[in-house]
């Protein structure tokens, strides 16, 4: 079906054209630029174009594809660098130098990479939908190649050996081939037999996430902060170091320089638990704050479906995405390029409905072949100002479980992770406990109120220090508060340059308890007599 | 392609900077058109947005005296494009790419759209070379390294133009401090060129920066939009600074520093055309598509692996109300790689350069300093140096309430530790320093509060 452009306004292009479907994927003008159709009228559609629009005219040709928009799932997307249409940026450079063309259509997947197939299904078997006919090794994980939800018969041949994602991995009798690959349209979850309320621990190696707002696999967290509060120097540690089998690492709308830092050090530090290279377990999404606006909506939702993938092979993936704003500034810019009626600060009415419905797209499952899997999402916010009120951080903290709110004046005093240990909350920490109970130590729970108590005792004593001075407080309290300046300074604060960047659970513990034990000791000694001096 | 120019007298409607006009046979997004005024000035715009036979238009240009009966607007059937040569080197340009100097415009090399395109960042090589900047404060710790993009948070009344003037005088890139004499960017010349973008500026900036860069051994390039020219022509300056940046860097395989001045000015044109499109404005009234605006400029900085040349930028910008949530500084330090603040106190204290130490930061200076780029020890006299001067700050306030005797004599240590700091360290004359210098006053200091460990 061919039509063609009756207007443009920046990425938003009208279109002569019957019988598109809402959300339908077409491509527009000479160029061939990528779209979606957002809106639908009478004899025409409005579409979003996810390139740059310069140099469209009027009267150029829109042709529809009758498929959404859709990633390519399958065998190659690990250690992958995909833009927020799936291109693959490595292979775009080698094609067509260092600058991002518009209108390069290009797989997302090697189409001549040889796979080794290992098949676990024999001919004459039966094989039904969600079923592994197999796999191959991707790095050091199993890829399996699982049957779509079409596939329902006895096989009559299953591959054996080396295969493309060309395929086919395997035939029914009635001569209907198991494709190696497939695509799945971005914007619908994929499916899972069951959710399940997630229970364990998601270790970031992060003393202060891991100790006093512990998060789960399968759970959601936002890490809200203004400029220069090391949000994206958090994300990427936790991309480091978190102990799942496969990071989807979004960067949405940030800096290129940044990435570019990343894609080296991930090509050459390995995960603290496989000791494997890190961008073997990871996937890359870029879409740089200069790249297509509208590109950058989608990206998400290209990270969270791959995500979705190997969950589904019951791997334990994260998706951190950097940042989820920049995110909702594309979604508004789109809305008012359509005109819509717009809500809180200009951003669209359905933001939290449709920012609800991504992060709900995070959980333990049960999936089709019985196996289980995980989805966890790290999503870091940027408010403007550094302003926590305005409506992405509020629409964020109403469906995720953990908050860690960065703080400039501890940035300001070098203290990272700025993490505030007074704002910050994780929802799962009771539902942790009795597994850090078990697995590290039956003390974890009295050493984490232990430390509660002394920083929250800290910060009232502080008050008082502001106004009487140091000299003018007991010397218990004084104590108390080295013993602070203590759990602050070398515990709380991580250096992400250093090998302290990782700190295991039990180091974590002990170190925090021996500070700890300090203090109680040293408060024997005053009530002996001791002078404060001698003690510190 | 049309193979005439197309022209017509059209024109529905003028508000501002904008112009509709209807029964367009064909038009392109972004291409360029010239406008015929009744009194035979000729002006340029840009086609925004068309939507069936009629076209928005973009004037860069004041649109006085036009009218809608005897206006003509030719549309071009090209997005614009700058003209690009070795030979722009040493030349002053207006907005518009047009010659200030007098001298005739050159016989181009080739020509490039000035929306440029973004750079794959799998293709980008990360920034780690050293830029020394002859100032402490930054050297020391806030580095600059080469792809950088690091701007200038200014206050109206502080000297934001004498920090720039004094940067430009003295960056070189070096490659290891314990050399005697690096490569000093500037005497290299052929290597290293500046491009200084003013945008809104007054007469007495323009010259005072003029005079700087004619005391300069390496070359510029100059795109200048004063303070009383049209504000719309601030929206391209940049871009055909940044065309000419990618050329001399990347076809040319030089380094070339970008200085903008005054982003603020920019914001504010921004805004003007949002406004006159009658787009719902966002904070403060800047348009909702601001960050995406500024990051298609700043994000043009870096560098590219196997290419030699390199772009560094150092934009400048006035905080309104020495506000730094303001929307454009904030948006700013959102997109570039830390930011270097000036701060009111410190230049009522008589301190030059007036960076305040605690707002600013670099975030690529892990990478370039150290072994092999700057000195072993610097890092940790960095961290030392601003870990003491943060807690002298804080304990500033505590002194205003119990005063300097009611201190402990630790504390009384850390004041005379930051005040001593401001006025040796981040205090300095006109005069460079070179790296080694900046690092040996640092470590003076802290010996002689005996903090060196």
């Amino acid at each position: 079906m061919t039509g063609n452009i009756t207007g443009i306004s920046g990425p938003t292009v009208r279109v002569a054209l019957k019988g598109l479907r809402l959300y339908e994927r077409v491509y527009v003008g000479n160029a061939m630029l990528t779209g979606e159709v957002v809106k639908l009228e009478e004899n025409r559609a409005v579409v979003q174009v996810y390139e740059d629009t310069h140099g469209l005219a009027p009267d150029e040709p829109v042709q529809a594809t009758g498929t959404p928009l859709a990633v390519s799932l399958g065998p190659g997307l690990l250690s992958g660098i995909f833009d927020g249409l799936q291109r693959p940026l490595e292979r775009l450079r080698d094609d067509s130098g260092p600058f991002i063309r518009s209108g390069k259509e290009i797989y997302a997947l090697d189409r001549f990479r040889q796979w080794r197939f290992h098949p676990l299904k024999n001919k004459g078997d039966h094989i039904s939908p969600g079923e592994i006919l197999g796999y191959v090794e991707e790095g050091h994980f199993r890829h399996n190649i699982t049957c779509g939800s079409d596939i329902n018969g006895s096989l009559s041949w299953v591959a054996d050996g080396e295969i493309t994602i060309e395929g086919p991995a395997g035939a029914l009798a009635d001569g209907k081939e198991i494709p190696v690959y497939h695509e799945w349209p971005v914007r619908v979850p994929r499916p899972y037999r069951r959710k399940i309320a997630p229970s364990q621990p998601l270790v970031t190696g992060q003393r202060t996430i891991d100790f006093l707002f512990p998060f789960s696999k399968g759970g959601t967290a936002i890490l809200p902060g203004g400029f220069g509060t090391g949000k994206t120097i958090l994300e990427q540690s936790i991309a480091k170091f978190a102990d799942v089998d496969i990071v989807v690492y979004a960067g949405c709308g940030e800096r290129g320089n940044e990435m570019a830092e990343m894609i080296e050090e991930f090509q050459m530090l390995r995960d603290p638990w496989t000791r494997s290279r890190l961008m073997e377990r990871t996937v890359l999404v870029i879409n740089t704050s200069n790249m297509p606006v509208a590109a950058r909506e989608a990206s998400i939702y290209t990270a969270v479906t791959m995500a979705e993938y190997y969950r589904d092979m019951g791997y334990h993936v994260l998706l951190l995405a950097d940042s989820i704003s920049r995110w909702a500034e594309a979604l508004r810019e789109i809305s008012s390029s359509l005109e819509e009626m717009p809500g809180e600060e200009g951003y669209p009415t359905y933001l939290a409905s449709r920012l609800s419905g991504f992060i709900e797209r995070a959980g333990v499952v049960e999936t089709f072949s019985g196996k289980t899997g995980s989805l966890s999402m790290v999503l870091s916010v940027s408010p403007p100002g550094g302003d926590f009120t305005e409506p992405v951080t509020q629409s964020c903290l109403r469906t995720t479980g953990t908050f860690l709110m960065l703080d400039t004046s501890l940035a300001h005093r070098r203290h990272f992770p700025a993490i505030n240990w007074f704002q910050s909350y994780s929802l799962y920490a009771g539902e942790l406990l009795p597994h850090y109970k078990e697995n590290i130590s039956p003390e974890w729970e009295d050493v984490q109120r232990g430390c509660g108590e002394i920083l929250r005792k800290e910060e009232t004593l502080r008050e008082v220090v502001e106004i009487i001075g140091i000299e003018g407080i007991q010397d218990q309290d004084r104590l108390l508060l080295h013993a602070a300046e203590m759990i602050r300074s070398t515990f709380l604060c991580q250096n992400a340059y250093t090998d302290d960047a990782f700190s295991p659970l039990e180091k974590t513990l002990s170190a925090v308890k021996k500070i700890l034990d300090f203090h109680k000791e040293a408060e024997k000694k005053l009530t002996q007599g001791v002078a404060l001096r001698e003690i510190i | 392609m049309r193979l005439s120019e197309h022209r017509y007298r059209t024109i529905s409607s003028i508000a501002g900077p904008l112009l509709f006009v209807q029964g367009i046979f064909s038009a392109r997004i972004g291409e360029v058109v010239k406008i015929l005024t009744p009194d035979k000035r000729r002006m340029d715009g840009e086609v925004l947005q068309i939507s069936g036979d009629t076209a928005l238009i973009e004037v860069f240009a004041e649109t006085r005296g036009l009218d809608l009966e005897t206006t003509s607007v030719v549309f071009t059937d090209t997005v614009r494009r700058a003209a690009l040569s070795p030979e722009i080197i040493g030349r002053v340009f207006n907005g518009s790419f047009v010659p200030l100097d007098g001298l005739p415009m050159f016989i181009p090399e080739k020509r490039a759209p000035i929306t440029g395109l973004p750079m794959n960042p799998s293709a980008r090589a990360r920034p780690e070379e050293f830029i020394e900047t002859g100032l402490s404060v930054i050297d020391g710790l806030n580095t600059l390294v080469k792809g950088q993009k690091l701007p200038v948070f200014s206050c109206s009344g502080l000297p934001a133009k004498e920090v720039v003037a004094a940067i430009l005088r003295n960056s070189r890139v070096i490659k290891e401090a314990s050399l005697p004499h690096g490569s000093e960017m500037a005497a290299t010349g052929g290597d290293f060129i500046v491009i200084f973008t003013a945008l809104g500026l007054t007469f007495r900036e323009y010259s005072y920066y003029m005079k700087t860069l004619e005391e300069m051994r390496s070359g510029f390039v100059a795109f200048v939009n004063m303070a009383d020219e049209p504000a719309m022509e601030r929206l391209l300056a940049p871009r055909f600074a940044l065309t000419a940046a990618e050329y001399l860097a990347f076809d040319k395989g030089m380094d070339v520093l970008v200085i903008i001045t005054d982003i603020t000015n920019y914001c504010d044109a921004l805004r003007e055309v949002s406004t006159a499109r009658e787009e719902l404005p966002g904070r403060r009234g800047y348009p909702g598509f601001m960050y995406s605006d500024l990051a298609s400029l700043y994000e043009r900085a870096g560098r590219i692996r196997g290419v030699k040349g390199s772009i560094t930028m150092l934009p400048v910008l006035t905080m309104p109300e020495d506000d730094i949530t303001h929307p454009i500084p904030d948006l700013t330090g959102y997109i570039t790689e830390g930011q270097i603040v000036l701060s009111r106190e410190l230049h009522q204290k008589g301190i030059f350069p007036p960076v305040d130490v605690l707002p600013s930061l670099s975030r690529l200076m892990q990478r370039g300093i150290g072994k092999g780029h700057t000195r072993e020890d610097h890092r940790r006299i960095s961290n030392q140096l601003y870990t003491y001067y943060a807690r002298g700050r804080d304990l500033r306030r505590l002194e205003t309430i119990v005063g300097k005797e009611g201190m402990s004599e630790k504390d009384r240590l850390m004041l005379d530790f930051a005040d001593l700091f401001e006025r040796e360290f981040v205090n300095q004359e006109t005069g460079r320093r070179d790296i080694n210098i900046t690092l040996d006053i640092g470590i003076n200091l802290l010996k002689r509060f005996d903090l060196e460990k």
